[in-house]
């Protein structure tokens, strides 16, 4: 038995099986003179992978069910797929290319041709070619089976990594992780926000405790207490069984609390949002009984792509999400990339400060081409349900101003064209930056409602990198001067007649529930697995 | 002489991956050459990523075309297959 202390960053007990996430090994291009032969190469991998999948599909029937196992139906007809092993057959006898990176080119081009399609789960569908070439590639290079296959065949596991990009983690299959555990990481790092997100416990910043060689044991993961622990024996298993039961009779009585007001016993109401980052989140926004969306990040649309999103692709989601809410209040945050969250094709220079550079508005601002397509998209939509605009990152009141005659831009051409938009669609911001709190008062004149982003007024009030993990206990949002700097906002606020939320992620702790309930904040907005929790705190006040 | 009929996709998830492999397995035992299209790109119905490729949602209408020597029969047997697995 084996324990590690991290930090947890989402709640839950997970008992499983470790599967540890391997970096990709790169694939490499060499010349082979002899053509036939590496054809010939490709092929006994290709029987070899057939036969694998067969097995796969069998094995996955009897334990998980039929419906899981139709996937590998699909999956072998990718490896014989006449357009696939064409293109790898082509690239060998053309180009003079190993096996290994015929298979990994082909593998890209198709999923490319995926990832750019108008529709989410034809994108996923991308994941699944470059699964089926990663085991062809295994089977070439003599493993077994892949990395990370296991997985597939012996349902959920224990995801453990050296650290897990955003995309990464956007990737993996929820329904095969039952909990995360990542060497590196911060407690605002994305990981730990999208594990919480999907409600599984994760614990990170297991620093040097992290070792390969763990992969297939047992373990404990207790995401309240920042804990794994490997190998357990039979005491420590079965108090954490009971420990799990426990936590899931509480999870049952907040569901008690479904289609309860979130009132306080003073009769103090509170909008009680949630935050989400794409359309298929609306799912946990609507079994959790949230009241709204206090923050649809539209990152994922960019961060998704490997061209900017279309308008018509933006639109869809942005109208999906709005029609799935009926009525209530959708706040969409405009673009924030930039620093911590960089994509490729916006061709971003490389900074020395990235938090404190040319991110979000700053970016909208001078590329306004870029922002009126996601402005149009998001305006089309409104027609659809209840939308409101939020700007990230505002400093000054002339960024607002700049930024709303983009907006009625954008509208004026909208009118011209005679489509349909909510003409009295809200306009609000994020209060994120010092400079925003001190200006608080001006920008409520400007603007229908506020919505504070802790973590990163956290990170600038006190000069603390939020992605460095030496500064955790130096960057404490709990720290006078943030609930100060809150405190403030919600009456500068109040004084304008404008409404005052927090969107980050301070709104979902328990702790500070009374302190924000005491300022008058009118709404909080939470990753969808905490609004019960923080309803249950708001009705004890 | 060349079969074709069209077809409108009712699924509300369009071609998953399902259906799409049923499709492909069923065209694969056909003789004939088979063909889905959709506007204007047309696919092979042997080639699962082809048919994926095409991103068919609800309410496309698809046309396919049989080619071949079991033409007739390949026809009416995918017409009854999209009939019974895609309403």
């Amino acid at each position: 038995m084996k324990t590690i202390q991290g930090t947890g960053v989402s709640a839950g007990i997970a008992i499983g099986h470790i599967s540890v996430l391997k970096e990709k090994e790169t694939v490499v291009r060499q010349e082979v003179k002899d053509t036939v032969a590496e054809i010939e190469r490709f092929r006994g991998a290709q029987s070899q992978a057939v036969a694998q999948l067969d097995a796969l599909r069998t094995s996955t029937a009897a334990d998980l069910g039929e419906d899981k196992a139709q996937l590998f139906d699909a999956h072998k007809l990718m490896v014989q797929d006449p357009g696939y092993v064409d293109n790898v057959e082509r690239m060998i006898t053309d180009e003079g290319v190993n096996a290994e990176y015929a298979v990994h080119a082909t593998g890209e081009k198709f999923a490319e041709m995926f990832s750019r399609m108008d529709n989410e789960y034809m994108k996923s569908r991308a994941a699944d070619v470059r699964d089926v070439s990663e085991r062809l590639i295994a089977a070439l290079t003599g493993e077994s089976e892949g990395t990370g296959k296991k997985t597939e065949n012996q349902g959920p596991h224990i995801i453990m990594a050296e650290d897990l990009t955003p995309s990464q983690t956007a990737q993996l299959d929820r329904t095969t992780i039952m909990a995360l555990v990542t060497s590196k990481g911060s407690r605002n790092a994305h990981t730990a926000i999208l594990a919480r997100t999907m409600a599984l416990p994760a614990v990170i910043g297991i620093g040097d405790s992290f070792d390969e060689r763990d992969d297939g044991k047992q373990a404990v993961v207790d995401g309240d207490e920042g804990v794994v622990i490997v190998d357990p024996d039979e005491t420590t298993l079965r108090e954490y069984q009971e420990k799990q039961r426990r936590y899931s009779e509480h999870q049952r009585l907040l569901q008690e609390l479904k289609g309860k007001p979130t009132q306080t016993s003073k009769g103090q109401r509170i909008k009680l949002y949630a935050n989400i980052g794409r359309p298929s989140d609306v799912d946990d926004v609507l079994a959790n009984d949230a009241e709204g969306i206090g923050l649809f990040r539209s990152e994922f649309l960019y961060l998704d792509s490997q061209d900017y999103p279309t308008e018509e692709f933006q639109f869809n989601a942005y109208r999906e999400v709005a029609q799935r809410m009926e009525g209530k209040n959708v706040v969409i945050r405009t673009l924030d990339i930039g620093a911590d969250k960089q994509v490729g094709y916006f061709g971003l220079e490389h900074e020395a400060n990235p938090a404190l550079g040319y991110r979000a508005i700053r970016i909208c601002l001078t590329r306004p081409e870029i922002f009126k397509v996601q402005l149009r998209a998001i305006l089309r939509a409104s027609a659809f349900g209840n939308i409101s605009i939020m700007l990230p990152m505002i400093t000054s009141v002339n960024e607002v101003h700049d930024a709303k005659a983009i907006i009625e831009a954008v509208k004026a051409q909208l009118r011209s064209e005679h489509v349909d938009f909510d003409e009295r669609i809200k306009v609000g911001i994020m209060i994120e930056t010092p400079a925003s709190v001190i200006m608080a008062p001006e920008l409520a004149r400007e603007v229908d409602f506020f919505s504070i982003g802790t973590n990163d007024l956290t990170q600038y009030t006190l000069a603390c990198d939020r992605q460095n993990p030496n500064l955790s206990r130096f960057a404490d949002p709990h720290s006078p001067a943030v609930l100060r700097m809150i405190a403030m906002t919600a009456k500068a606020a109040h004084d304008a007649g404008i409404w005052c939320g927090i969107c980050g992620e301070l709104g979902a702790d328990r702790e500070l529930t009374q302190t924000f309930v005491d300022d008058g904040i009118d709404e909080l907005s939470v990753t969808p697995s905490s609004v019960l929790p923080v309803r249950e705190i708001v009705r004890e006040h | 002489m060349a079969r074709s009929f069209t077809f409108v996709v009712t699924d509300p998830n369009g071609l998953h991956a399902r259906p799409a492999s049923e499709l492909v397995s069923k065209a694969q035992a056909c003789q004939s050459q088979v063909t889905v299209g959709l506007g204007e790109s047309v696919a092979d119905a042997k080639s699962i990523l082809g048919i994926m490729g095409l991103g068919v949602k609800c309410g496309d209408m698809l046309t396919v075309r049989v080619e071949g020597k079991d033409e007739e029969s390949a026809a009416q047997n995918l017409e009854r297959f999209f009939k019974e697995n895609l309403k």
